[in-house]
C-alpha cells in the first residue's frame, strides 16, 4: 500500500501470535526494545482458529511480569486486525511509537549505560 | 441422680431451655459475671462458646466455671480445631473434677474465619469421634489408648446439628450417627426457616432419633435488618428466609430490634408445638439482657427445679 | 505430581540480591508439569532478573540449567564440573529438590525460588490441585475414592460440618465439600448405609507427625 510508518518498528514475523512465547516477549526487552505490539488476526478470524486468544493471554502475563520487575506492562500491547488493514497498521504503529516516546526509553538502557 | 441439672430437666419432661454466654476477649472476669447476671433463673444450663468463630477468647474452661460458681449449670463447648485427643481428655477430666457436667461437642468453625488466619488447626479427631471418646471415658472408664481412666468424668453428652446445611438429605442421618456415637442432648443451629426445620425434624422422627436424643431448637433473636442480612449472607450454614428480613424492614426503624424479639418469641412458639422438640437452645449473642422477656414471653418463666 | 508456585519476585530479588554469578537450576519433572519451574519458567524467571538487575546498575549474570530431575544423585552428580563457577545457586526446583542438591553441593547456598504446596492433578489445562498429603495409612476404599484427609478443610472422618452449603466449602467457595463428594459417590454406588459406619480414629503416627519417614527396600541396597 506505500503507507508510512515510524521507521523505528521493527518487524518479527510469525506464522501466527499464538507461536510467541512469554519469553519471547521479555527477550524483546532484554536486547533493548523500548515497546513491542503484538499484531494479531480478528477474534474469532485468526487462521489457526484460537492462537490470537493464546497470544492475548501471554501478553497479559507479560505485562504483568513486566510490571514486577520493574520495566513496565504498558510498553507492550496486543493489537488485532486483519492482514488487509495496511492503514490499521499504520495506524498503530504510530500510537504504539508515541505511547513508547511518552513513557520514555527502556530503562535498563540506562542502567546499562551507568554500570558502563 | 445427674450431677446434670439440663439432664434432670429433660428427664423429669420439662420443655428445657439453655442460654448462651460468649467470654470476653481479655482477661476480665466481669464481662462474664455481668452476662449470666441476665440469664439467672432463666435458663437450665448455659453454654460456653469456645473459641467461637475462631476468635481469641477467654477459654470455654475458666468461663463455665465462673459461671458454676454463680450457681448456673455449665454446658461447656469443646471444638476439635484446637486441641489434639491428649488435650482434649485431660480437659474432659479437669472439667468433671471442678463440676462441670454438661459437654457440647463441635468440629469448630476453620480457623480462616477468626483473628489467627495463619495459626496450624488440629483436628486431631472429629466432633463424632468427641462424643465417642466421652461415652469411653464415662461408661468403660477407658483413655483412648486403652489405659484404665481412675476416676470417671460424670458428663451429659451433647452435640450440634445443622438441618439448614448441606447435603440436606443426610441431616438426620448425621444426627442418628451422633446418638450412636453416644450423644444424649444436640442443639441445633439458629432457626429462622421454620418450614426447613420442619421438614428436617419430620425425616428426624422417620429415624425414630427423636425417641434417642433430647432435642433443643436454637433461637437467635434479630437485633436489626444488618444482622439479619449478615447472618443470611456471610455466615455459614446459615437460612434466613426473605420473608424474615421483609417483615423487619416493614417496621419504622426504632421498632425494629422489637419485632426481633417478637419474632423469635413467635420462633419458640412454632418448635415447641413440633413433635420431638424437647426445649430451646436461646443464643441472644450480646444482647442477654433480652433474654427474660422472651422465656417469659414464650411462656416458659419460671424455670423447674428439678432434684 | 508435587505442585509449587514461584516466589513473589521481590523475594527473589531480596534473597540475590548480594550476588552475580548465579545458576538457576529447574526440574523437567513435576515442576514442569506445573509450569512453575522447567526450563520455560527457568528462561523467564532469568530474563526478568536479568532486566531488573540491569535498570538497578547492578548486573546479574545467570547461567539457565534444567536437570531431568533434582531428587536423584545420578542428576544432582552431574552438576559437578559446573557448580563451582557460581556465587550460588537458586533453585526452581521442588523443596525436596532444592534441599538435595544443596546435600550434595555443601560449600553452595541453595536458594528457594519457589513455594511448594501440595501433591495434586491437573484437574484441567493450567489447573492443578491438592488431592494427597501422605499420611501414611490409606482409607480411600473406606470413602470411595475421595480422601476426606484432604479434600476436607477439617479432615473430618465423619463429616460433613455445618459449613457446608450448595457442595461447597465453608472455607472458599470455589472448594467442593470434601464430604459432599464422598456423599455423592455413596448415592451414585448404591451405599448410603455405608455413610452411618462411624470412622475410627485415625494413627496419625504415620504422617509426619510421627518423625521424618523414610522408605528402605533392603534388597535393592547395594
Amino acid at each position: 500500500m506505500r503507507l508510512t510508518y515510524p521507521a523505528n518498528v521493527k518487524i518479527v514475523k510469525v506464522p501466527c501470535t499464538g507461536r510467541m512465547d512469554i519469553i519471547h516477549m521479555l527477550k524483546a526487552f532484554e536486547n533493548g526494545a523500548d515497546g513491542v505490539f503484538v499484531a494479531g488476526c480478528l477474534e474469532g478470524e485468526c487462521h489457526f482458529l484460537r492462537g490470537n486468544l493464546r497470544a492475548k493471554k501471554r501478553v497479559a502475563q507479560a505485562q504483568a511480569l513486566l510490571n514486577e520487575c520493574g520495566v513496565g506492562g504498558d510498553r507492550i500491547a496486543m493489537y488485532n486486525l486483519s492482514s488487509a488493514q495496511g492503514q490499521r497498521f499504520a495506524e498503530i504503529s504510530r500510537e504504539m511509537t508515541e505511547k513508547v516516546r511518552q513513557l520514555g526509553p527502556n530503562p535498563v538502557k540506562k542502567g546499562r549505560a551507568e554500570a558502563a | 441422680m445427674s450431677a446434670s441439672n439440663l439432664e434432670r430437666v429433660l428427664k423429669s419432661g420439662s420443655f428445657a431451655v439453655t442460654g448462651e454466654c460468649g467470654p470476653p476477649r481479655g482477661a476480665d472476669v466481669e464481662v462474664i459475671r455481668k452476662k449470666g447476671a441476665h440469664l439467672k433463673g432463666y435458663v437450665d444450663g448455659v453454654n460456653v462458646t469456645d473459641n467461637q468463630t475462631s476468635v481469641v477468647r477467654m477459654s470455654s474452661f475458666a468461663s463455665s466455671l465462673v459461671l458454676k460458681e454463680m450457681g448456673f449449670d455449665p454446658i461447656m463447648q469443646m471444638v476439635c480445631r484446637d486441641r489434639n485427643r491428649i488435650a482434649i481428655q485431660s480437659d474432659v477430666l479437669g472439667a468433671a473434677a471442678l463440676g462441670i457436667n454438661n459437654l457440647l461437642c463441635l468440629s469448630g468453625d476453620h480457623q480462616k474465619f477468626g483473628d489467627h488466619p495463619t495459626a496450624k488447626n488440629v483436628y486431631d479427631i472429629d466432633s463424632m469421634q468427641l462424643i465417642q471418646t466421652l461415652k469411653r471415658l464415662r461408661d468403660e472408664g477407658k483413655f483412648l489408648g486403652g489405659e484404665e481412666v481412675k476416676g470417671r468424668p460424670d458428663m451429659f453428652i451433647g452435640c450440634a446439628e445443622n438441618p439448614f446445611a448441606d447435603p440436606f438429605e443426610i441431616r438426620a442421618m448425621r444426627l442418628a450417627k451422633k446418638v450412636a456415637a453416644g450423644a444424649q442432648f444436640v442443639q441445633t443451629q439458629c432457626i429462622f426457616n421454620v418450614e426447613k426445620f420442619e421438614k428436617w425434624m419430620e425425616m428426624v422422627r422417620d429415624l425414630g432419633v427423636h425417641e434417642k436424643i433430647y432435642i433443643l431448637a436454637g433461637i437467635t433473636p434479630c437485633k436489626s435488618i444488618g444482622m439479619a442480612r449478615y447472618m443470611k449472607t456471610s455466615v455459614p450454614g446459615m437460612d434466613v428466609p426473605d420473608a424474615l428480613i421483609d417483615r423487619l424492614k416493614g417496621v419504622p426503624k426504632e421498632k425494629v430490634s422489637e419485632e426481633g424479639i417478637k419474632i423469635a418469641v413467635e420462633t419458640i412458639q412454632r418448635v415447641r408445638a413440633i413433635k420431638g422438640v424437647a426445649g430451646i437452645h436461646l443464643m441472644a449473642i450480646e444482647w442477654e439482657e433480652r433474654v427474660p422477656e422472651m422465656v417469659q414471653g414464650a411462656g416458659l418463666y419460671p424455670r423447674p427445679q428439678v432434684n | 505430581m508435587i505442585v509449587a508456585n514461584r516466589k513473589p519476585f521481590e523475594e527473589i530479588v531480596e534473597m540475590v540480591k548480594p550476588y552475580r554469578k548465579v545458576l538457576l537450576l529447574g526440574c523437567n519433572e513435576c515442576v514442569t508439569v506445573c509450569a512453575t519451574g522447567g526450563s520455560k519458567e527457568v528462561a523467564v524467571l532469568a530474563s526478568e532478573l536479568r532486566l531488573y538487575r540491569e535498570k538497578e546498575g547492578q548486573p546479574i549474570e545467570i547461567t539457565e540449567h534444567t536437570l531431568e530431575r533434582n531428587c536423584d544423585p545420578e542428576y544432582v552428580e552431574s552438576l559437578k564440573p559446573m557448580v563451582g563457577n557460581y556465587e550460588v545457586v537458586l533453585s526452581m526446583a521442588c523443596g525436596c529438590g532444592i534441599q538435595f542438591v544443596g546435600e550434595h553441593y555443601r560449600e553452595m547456598r541453595v536458594l528457594p525460588a519457589v513455594n511448594t504446596t501440595f501433591d495434586g492433578v491437573a484437574e484441567e489445562q493450567g489447573v492443578w490441585a491438592e488431592r494427597c498429603l501422605g499420611c501414611g495409612n490409606c482409607i480411600l476404599d473406606k470413602t470411595l475414592g475421595v480422601c476426606p484427609v484432604t479434600r476436607c478443610a477439617k479432615s473430618l472422618f465423619n463429616g460433613p460440618c455445618g459449613g457446608s452449603t450448595g457442595g461447597k466449602c465453608e472455607v472458599n467457595k470455589d472448594t467442593p465439600c470434601g464430604w459432599q463428594l464422598i456423599v455423592d459417590r455413596l448415592k451414585e454406588m448404591n451405599l448410603m448405609e455405608k455413610y452411618m459406619e462411624i470412622q475410627p480414629l485415625k494413627d496419625w503416627s504415620t504422617s509426619h507427625g510421627g518423625g521424618p519417614r523414610k522408605r528402605v527396600r533392603e534388597d535393592l541396597k547395594l
